[in-house]
């Protein structure tokens, strides 16, 4: 199977882990990223923010440039995932502005792509049961609450995605991987995003929140799908005693048993190693697990 | 006759703000809501109310987050956030110094790296950002020298052919 992939802008620098194990985990599983010849960047909020026919544009070009691919479109970070859909929706709902967007980006929509974020691909394509299967090193005795912040699951009728109260995908991705995922009531809070480097002081206060229901359910760490939430979960965290996170596809690459999974622990700013190594998920040579 | 402000929104943003019955549940759900003075519901009011100086030059629109609580749960489904994006291009469309200088400072630096890259390079806008802002410049220098150690802010931008249409965008998007 093969997919456009668009990485992002985060992919080379504050998602670089998101990447790296995004791309080893589905080489692992036999599926095919090719990467967008030339993409550029979404405009994420500051687009959205300033100019309303910017924020269109600038999606809609990498749009016009997967529809000449003629593949799905696989998007990791959720914010650029959640402007690539509201670029399609808007053309796709008022054809004024689809014109007025075609002229800016010099592209013409045809409505073909189909835009999905990477939980969806690996539910949807690779399904949980071969998920399973892959399954070395059952990530046992792991507890996990899923964070999904929010640009992945609203507007829902924009993104189309799982639940926007209680999503699924994630938690069910992860539980196919050996993880207990607890249930929480604050999977799609705010981290605060986008204000994280002009108002640390809000983000400080959300993400303090976040850690401290997290801690209440009983979980050693987060697993997210989005690099803004990720950042901020990591950076943004007070105190001593601080909860990691990780992207859901390193968790897949750790019980895969990729050899790689060693080199993202090292990107992050809270260092999940001391967790694994209590849990005796890294360290020791994996387990085989009987193919069922 | 001048325009109004209700009428720019709702060109702007697409949303018709008189199905807006004040049942405040975009306010109750918004994340930022306790460092704004008004909240987006009075902000909802105090647009069709015409009130344009206080709303324009307010903090409340440069810190709304975009997360879309507001718009997910409006029982009469106005996109609350796309109100907010109104407003705020409104704001700069109209010269006015923002309510947080340092978020539009944020957002012009943004996207005057993506005008010139056709994609973002971190190292370039947080060091501009450091230098401009009001934010404290010893604050997350360490997170930013961690950042840097884990290979996270490559020093040089990444060279693409995109880099000269999407300077035609935004010459054509203004």
């Amino acid at each position: 199977m093969e997919y456009s992939y668009y990485p992002g802008c985060s992919a080379h620098s504050t998602g670089l882990e998101f990447s790296l194990s995004t791309e080893a985990t589905f080489r692992h599983l036999g599926l095919t990223l090719k990467e967008l010849p030339d993409w550029n960047c979404c405009g994420a909020t500051s687009a959205h923010s300033l100019s309303h026919t910017l924020s269109l544009a600038l999606p809609a070009r990498n749009l016009g440039l997967a529809q000449e691919a003629k593949r799905d479109l696989v998007i990791p970070c959720a914010a650029c995932y959640n402007r690539m859909r509201t670029a399609d929706h808007a053309m796709r709902r008022d054809e004024k502005v689809r014109r007025e967007i075609e002229a800016a980006a010099d592209m013409t929509y045809t409505g073909e792509v189909a835009i999905r974020p990477l939980l969806a691909v690996v539910a949807e394509d690779v399904g949980l049961p071969a998920v399973q299967r892959n399954v070395v090193r059952p990530l046992s005795g792991l507890k996990l609450v899923a964070y999904y912040g929010c640009l992945l699951v609203r507007p829902p009728a924009v993104v189309q995605f799982d639940n926007p109260d209680d999503p699924q995908v994630m938690p069910a991705i992860v539980r196919a991987l050996g993880a207990e995922v607890l249930p929480w009531s604050h999977a799609t809070d705010c981290c605060g995003g986008g204000v994280s480097l002009t108002r640390a002081d809000i983000v400080a206060t959300l993400v303090g929140k976040l850690a401290d229901r997290a801690r209440e359910a009983g979980a050693h760490a987060f697993v997210a799908a989005c690099t803004l939430c990720q950042m901020n979960l990591e950076m943004r965290q007070q105190g001593k005693d601080k909860l990691p996170s990780f992207y859901f596809t390193e968790l897949m690459g750790l019980a895969f048993g990729l050899p790689d999974a060693q080199k993202w622990w090292t990107k992050h700013l809270i260092d999940p190693r001391p967790l694994l190594r209590s849990l005796g998920l890294v360290g020791s040579p994996a387990r085989t697990v009987a193919v069922a | 006759m001048e325009k109004t402000l209700t009428c720019e929104v709702q060109s702007l943003s697409g949303e018709n703000l008189e199905l807006c019955y004040h049942c405040h549940k975009c306010t109750a759900g918004c994340p930022v809501v306790n460092s704004m003075v008004y909240g987006p519901d009075r902000i909802l009011r105090m647009i069709t109310l015409e009130q344009q100086d206080e709303i324009l030059r307010s903090r409340d629109i440069w810190l709304c987050a975009g997360c879309y609580t507001c718009a997910t749960y409006c029982p009469n489904d106005i996109d609350i956030s796309a109100v907010m994006d109104a407003l705020r291009q409104i704001a700069v469309a109209r010269g006015l110094p923002a309510g947080e200088r340092d978020a539009l400072l944020f957002h012009r630096l943004f996207l005057g790296v993506v005008q010139r890259l056709g994609r973002s390079h971190e190292a370039a806008m947080l060091g501009l950002f450091k230098l401009l802002s009001r934010v404290p410049i010893y604050k997350d220098m360490d997170s930013g020298a961690r950042l840097f150690l884990r290979g996270k802010v490559p020093i040089l931008p990444e060279s693409t052919r995109s880099a000269a249409d999407v300077q035609q965008i935004f010459k054509r998007s203004h």
